[in-house]
């Protein structure tokens, strides 16, 4: 399929209000307008749209729960994009932050919202300049403010700058933190539709999700239910880094295969070098291994191989990756990313990382392993959001796939795979 | 004291370890951020001010530097919260600074894609140039380095951050050339990411 959310961000100021209207922009805005909220939101539940931000639930769906009867509601764009290996929303808001905006003032219509709150990473400072820019240029035209287009709907778009916390990515963690407390998830349910941001109705959308909006509205339910495989339908962004030699995001239906994802649109691994493993969905994943590579990379068909598509961070690992130094980075970020809520996950993180440094310095003992894998049995599943899960799977997927390196440092009391791009300090000195 | 006899807390245990911010000197706003703060508040439902807490504490940090029990007890005043709730965030936040850093703080990203293309070496470079290890200020007092968890540019990698400028692609080597441009030259020398440098040549010579 030819791109259609990333069609023109390497072209000169295609961030740009003028730009953006020369491309069919705000038309989609336009034709929302002229039908009633619940048909846009059974446009969305028909065209079968998933969410985009990781777990892939549909987003008709998600509208559709949303309680009509309360008010005021509210759509929050999670812009926190934080999993590890993921960079698509980064690229989509700096270089077409119209589709953003018009996706936002779609979402409140359909759900009578009257406003919507863009949560980014403050780490995004360039990013979020650029997407101010483009509301300000929304309200200038009329597309936001009151009375958009004469069509009597009232929309206001506000970027809220978080400052660093990847549990913020957690939806209703980043409700705490747009209402000014740390970014600790809540107790679900009540889910966000019944009583989200300031305990009314709303919907969590990611960036990528809202900027699907307009285009099931311009190209229609039909063109977008035939894009790709059946129940995983529409374009979607695919970020692929690490070992690869043109890491970058990639536009394709869900029908392209990860092999043609690492292969082909990236390039394939360095010269010299083979591919080890690839993680498929961001760093809280099940690895796969090359011979795996030849499914499709959408929601079920990745599922089916026993990891998870995510949040499309398709992370390369060649021959010169340690899996234990692996794990250990890993669980350095989920440890210093814990929001500390739940105790299992806050002290559990720090367990893990010990004991993995301890491994990959050569300190470790064959008791060791077991160890971890009780430690992560002890986390996942028994926190209130889906942080523990995710952060034993570096542990247990590698202990699963790469045992023997783990034995290997064990036994040779070293790390059995220093990479030439590692340190020359050892993991710890620091 | 920690929950298991083996596992004792170290120095860096949890970001979130309360540490008593300083007094400082007394704080307030100057008129333009308190107008800026009273722009930013009408973003959220009049009984909801509370919502401004992080917009409010980047106009303190970023008129002092960092953030003090006065800045801290300052914004409490006007958002009409305890200062318990405002330090709560500061001290969940990794962007907020409740010690002085230096005029540029050097944020290298330490996740998976980064490292795995160089980013430990990227630390090395930028840390033996300085004379400090990652958390620390160099003598001088102009440069604060920091190891910081994935930033989002992964395709770039190994990235730093510098202020809220961008470096990416950036080389051991060429790291180490960052700070002497920096010392040289001063915020001249970021020259942002890829996409800004972008950007800005396009507004230069597009229509």
């Amino acid at each position: 399929m030819d791109p259609v959310l990333i069609a023109h961000v390497r072209e000169p100021n295609s961030f740009t209000l003028d730009f953006y209207l020369a491309h069919g922009g705000y038309e989609a805005l336009k034709t929302a307008l002229t039908k009633k909220p619940d048909e846009i939101i059974e446009m969305v539940k028909a065209s079968g749209l998933r969410g985009r931000g990781g777990a892939g639930f549909p987003t008709g769906m998600k509208w559709q729960f949303v309680d009509k009867k309360s008010e005021p509601r509210y759509i929050v764009c999670n812009a926190d994009e934080s999993e590890p290996g993921t960079f698509k929303d980064h690229l989509l808001m700096e270089r077409n932050p119209h589709l953003l905006v018009e996706g936002c003032a779609i979402g409140c219509y359909g759900i009578g919202a009257k406003i919507a709150y863009i949560y980014i990473r403050g780490e995004f400072y360039h990013v979020q300049s650029v997407l101010e820019r483009a509301i300000d240029e929304a309200y200038a035209k009329g597309f936001l403010g009151r009375n958009i287009l004469g069509s009597g709907f009232d929309c206001d778009v506000y970027v809220h700058r978080g400052a660093g916390a990847y549990e913020a990515g957690e939806e209703t963690a980043l409700l705490e933190s747009l209402e000014g407390k740390r970014a600790q998830p809540r107790n679900k349910p009540p889910f966000p539709a019944v009583a989200g941001l300031y305990g009314k109705p709303s919907a969590v959308n990611n960036v990528e999700t809202l900027c699907n909006v307009p285009v099931i509205l311009s190209k229609g339910v039909e063109w977008y239910t035939s894009v790709g495989p059946e129940k995983n339908g529409g374009p979607k962004l695919y970020c692929v880094s690490g070992h690869v030699r043109n890491p970058g995001v990639f536009e394709a239906s869900m029908s392209v295969t990860l092999r043609e994802l690492v292969d082909g649109y990236a390039g394939g691994v360095r010269p010299g070098r083979t591919l080890k493993a690839v993680i498929p969905g961001g760093s809280s994943v099940p690895i796969l291994l090359p011979d795996q590579l030849d499914i499709q990379a959408s929601f079920d068909a990745i599922q089916k191989a026993g990891s998870l598509l995510g949040s499309a961070a398709i992370v390369v690992l060649d021959d010169t990756t340690c899996m234990v130094w692996l794990a250990q980075n890993l669980l350095h970020f989920y440890r210093h990313e814990s929001c500390g809520k739940c105790t299992p996950c806050r002290e559990g993180t720090d367990w893990l990382h010990k004991i993995l440094q301890r491994i990959e310095r050569g300190d470790g003992q064959l008791r060791d392993l077991d160890l971890l894998t009780g430690i992560s049995n002890n986390i996942a599943g028994k926190t209130l959001c889906a942080f523990g899960d995710a952060a034993v799977t570096p542990v247990l997927t590698t202990l699963k796939h790469f045992r023997h390196e783990y034995e290997a440092h064990i036994r040779e009391r070293r790390c059995t795979l220093p990479a030439d791009w590692r340190a020359r300090q050892p993991v710890g000195a620091h | 004291m920690s929950f298991h006899p083996e596992m004792a807390y170290d120095a860096t245990f949890h970001k979130s370890a309360r540490q008593l911010e300083e007094e400082g000197p007394a704080f307030g706003y100057t008129a333009e951020n308190r107008a800026r703060f009273e722009e930013i508040v009408k973003r959220y439902p009049p009984e909801r001010r509370r919502s401004a807490v992080l917009p409010a504490l980047y106009l303190a940090q970023h008129q002092q530097g960092y953030i003090t029990a006065n800045a801290i007890r300052h914004v409490a005043e006007l958002l009409g919260i305890t200062r318990a709730d405002v330090e709560d965030v500061v001290s969940y936040y990794t962007m907020f600074y409740t010690k002085p850093v230096g005029r540029f703080v050097v944020n290298v990203c330490r996740t998976l894609s980064c490292a795995i293309n160089g980013a430990e070496r990227v630390t090395e470079a930028i840390c033996t140039k300085l004379a400090v290890r990652p958390g620390e200020t160099d003598a001088s007092g102009t440069f604060t380095v920091l190891e910081v968890e994935c930033l989002g540019a992964c395709d770039r990698a190994p990235v730093v951050m510098v202020n809220d400028a961008w470096h990416e692609n950036l080389q051991p080597e060429a790291a180490a050339k960052l700070i002497d441009d920096l010392r040289a030259r001063g915020e001249a020398a970021l020259s942002g990411c890829h996409h800004v440098v972008e950007r800005r040549k396009d507004e230069r010579t597009g229509d």
